[in-house]
């Protein structure tokens, strides 16, 4: 049933219909209203499971590490400076391969102190061996976590995933939301089944120390793993679609590109206004198209390859810069399709909430096919 | 260990501690004490590297290691998991007193608070030994280390040791204790007690070091012994928050404690250093006088 509801509490429905059994959350710096959805859920009993009121975010992550080792379906909500305090539990929990989920409100990192959107904190955490969905609009997002649990706790994956989506953009924004009901969640996503867990009738030892005559191997399984997970999500999406209505059987979304001479690349909700200019661009015989990237890890290398084809240029819209480099998206699309002919030129845009409308989408195309990129978009004159 | 000699054996033998180590026999009484239905909580440290180097582990109860300074977080949620599935388990972090005293301070301070239904033990050797001996807020007034070294300018660590045991009765811990590993039935006893204890419960355990502290590995328990004899270590049982006993001693000058130790060898060579010795005699007195563990004679008390 369609439902008008803001971003943060669609995503708490949506955790709820998922029955996390322990939550863990830290209020501040900064949240969003989900966990205080969830707190009001477990008050009155909709959800069967233990909310912990933590002292920071890196306690959160780590009762949810200890949740899981323990068997139980382990949810905590961050955002930016909260997700880069979590930053070493995070590497820990992947390579201890103990699944959750956990919903990031994407938002700048400071200094300066911002508390809008773009993707640094997230992309930041690239390397840590979550995979990391982003979500277009609320209906996405909330359809996401669904699949976020399932391919987590698949035990060919056994790996801690983000649901990422826009800080105020979506998980401040009422939009129209088609939630499921229990039944139809339940049908879909099966109770938690731990491959291992901590249990004094089997006891085993987790997080032990590794010499360098086995770390290496450690790191390839996980390597491995999130490769499985790109397989995994696919199938997940597919049987989501199935089970739902909605298609989430790909990593990536195509937008208008047959016959796209360029073509966008982006991720989040920038996309939605991508799509708008888009179709403004082809009414006016521009041949334009999006690739949208719904996830980030693993990178999916092979369908960028494939969806690109036939176009002459890309640019790459960056929600993050790697400082010293360039956009993170930029640079992987670059490689991803080197050799190709195709020109990438990457575009770091939005940076701490600044405003992406339709008409910086049609000057990015304008650069793009003068051959004008691997820049920042849209700075203030008084600093070039 | 007469008393403990029965009861079963979770920490196994052929793990790497050094010989002489004390927080390996921390280990072996904690599990004597809790028995199977346990799940430990490590910390990094001397004890999760030398018990558990993969694919090798010493730990016959379910055991997890996380990071260095989370133990307590990982404890809550495994607590609550448990709690959730309806299970019986009893949740023990085993930590070392870097990990409890410094790093950790964190997420200790909010699992007491939340007094989730752990026992939290400290194996306290007084100083990070793992990576080569340097002070902690657990490393006694004077004592030599790697980054409190005495020195023509220093007498080595500058502070007393951190109340950590107060500190977590005052977060309203139902029971807070400090043992001894020279006196096993009695830390045995603790532990039992803090399992059975529902809340956040605290046990530091004195661990002597020989590598660390300086001094021959057939004389752990000996060292131990003197810390409570000189009064500069006090074992007692806190009962929601108030000192309910406290083991009494015919105390000894805290000079064969110190002297019996490399890492306070800079108090007596070249020199006496007097009045630091006295300083640490002062501490003890303060001790003997807030625990009052002095064994007083007939006549002394007339």
């Amino acid at each position: 049933m369609l439902k008008i509801t803001e971003g943060s509490y669609a995503v708490a429905e949506a955790v709820k219909l998922c029955r996390p059994q322990v939550i863990a959350a830290y209020p501040i710096t900064p949240q969003t209203h989900i966990v205080e959805a969830l707190a009001e859920m477990v008050a009155n009993c909709e959800i069967d499971g233990e909310y912990i009121t933590v002292e920071s975010e890196f306690s959160a992550l780590s009762a949810c590490l200890g949740a899981s080792a323990a068997g139980s379906r382990a949810y905590s909500a961050t955002t930016s400076q909260g997700l880069a305090l979590m930053f070493e539990v995070c590497f820990n929990m992947a390579g201890l391969r103990l699944p959750m989920v956990m919903t990031i409100a994407n938002r700048a990192l400071g200094a300066p102190l911002s508390i809008w959107n773009d993707h640094q904190d997230t992309i930041s955490l690239r390397d840590s061996g979550w995979f990391q969905l982003y979500a277009e609009d609320n209906q996405e997002a909330t359809d996401l976590h669904f699949i976020a649990y399932k391919v987590s706790e698949d035990h060919n994956v056994l790996l801690p995933g983000m649901v990422c989506f826009d800080g105020f953009i979506l998980s401040h924004t009422y939009e129209p939301v088609d939630m499921p009901v229990q039944e139809e969640v339940d049908g879909y996503l099966p109770p938690f089944t731990p491959y291992h867990r901590l249990d004094a009738g089997d006891p085993i030892s987790m997080g032990m120390y590794a010499t360098p005559e086995y770390y290496m191997e450690f790191r390839y399984q996980i390597q491995q793993a999130m490769e499985q997970a790109g397989k995994t999500l696919v199938a997940a999406g597919k049987e989501f679609s199935e089970h739902f209505g909605r298609d989430y059987g790909s990593l990536v979304e195509g937008y208008r590109l047959d016959g796209a001479d360029t073509a966008l690349i982006a991720m989040g909700s920038v996309c939605g206004t991508i799509k708008d200019a888009v179709d403004e661009m082809r009414d006016a015989g521009r041949k334009v198209g999006l690739l949208k990237l719904r996830a980030f890890r693993p990178f999916p290398e092979r369908e960028i390859v494939a969806a690109l084809n036939n176009v002459n240029t890309v640019a790459v819209l960056d929600k993050n810069i790697s400082l010293g480099n360039s956009g993170a998206a930029g640079t992987e699309v670059k490689a991803a399709l080197a050799g190709s002919g195709i020109t990438v030129l990457d575009y770091v845009i939005g940076l701490g909430g600044r405003d992406v409308r339709k008409r910086d989408i049609a000057r990015v195309v304008d650069l793009a096919e003068k051959g004008e990129g691997d820049m920042f978009y849209g700075l203030r004159t008084e600093v070039l | 260990m007469m008393q403990v000699e029965g009861k079963c054996e979770l920490f196994e033998a052929g793990h790497r501690a050094c010989a002489g180590c004390g927080p390996a026999l921390a280990a072996r009484l904690i599990l004597k004490a809790a028995g199977e239905n346990t799940i430990v909580v490590a910390s990094t440290g001397c004890m999760e590297v030398f018990s558990t180097p993969y694919p090798e582990t010493a730990w016959g109860v379910p055991w997890i290691h996380s990071l260095f300074e989370n133990a307590a977080a990982v404890a809550s949620g495994i607590e609550a998991a448990i709690k959730q599935q309806g299970r019986s388990e009893k949740v023990i972090c085993v930590c070392g007193d870097g990990a409890t005293f410094d790093i950790g301070m964190l997420c200790i301070s909010g699992a007491f608070e939340r007094n989730h239904d752990i026992t939290y033990i400290c194996y306290d050797n007084e100083a990070y030994m793992n990576t080569g001996i340097q002070r902690s807020g657990a490393t006694p007034l004077d004592a030599s280390t790697t980054t409190s070294p005495a020195g023509k300018c220093s007498l080595g660590n500058k502070r007393p040791k951190k109340d950590l045991p107060r500190i977590l009765a005052a977060h309203g811990a139902p029971y807070v204790a400090t043992a001894s590993i020279s006196y096993p039935a009695d830390f045995v006893k603790k532990v039992e007690r803090a399992i059975n204890t529902p809340g956040a419960c605290y046990i530091q355990v004195h661990a002597p070091c020989c590598t660390g502290w300086g001094f021959d590995p057939g004389q752990t328990i000996a060292i131990g012994k003197l810390a409570i004899e000189t009064g500069l270590w006090v074992n007692y049982e806190m009962v929601d928050g108030v000192v309910a006993k406290a083991k009494k001693v015919r105390r000894k000058p805290v000079e064969e404690y110190l002297k019996a130790q490399k890492r306070f060898q800079h108090l007596f060579k070249p020199t006496p250093k007097t009045e630091e010795i006295a300083k640490i005699q002062a501490m003890a007195d303060a001790n003997a006088t807030a625990y009052n563990i002095d064994i007083k004679l007939k006549q002394e008390r007339q």
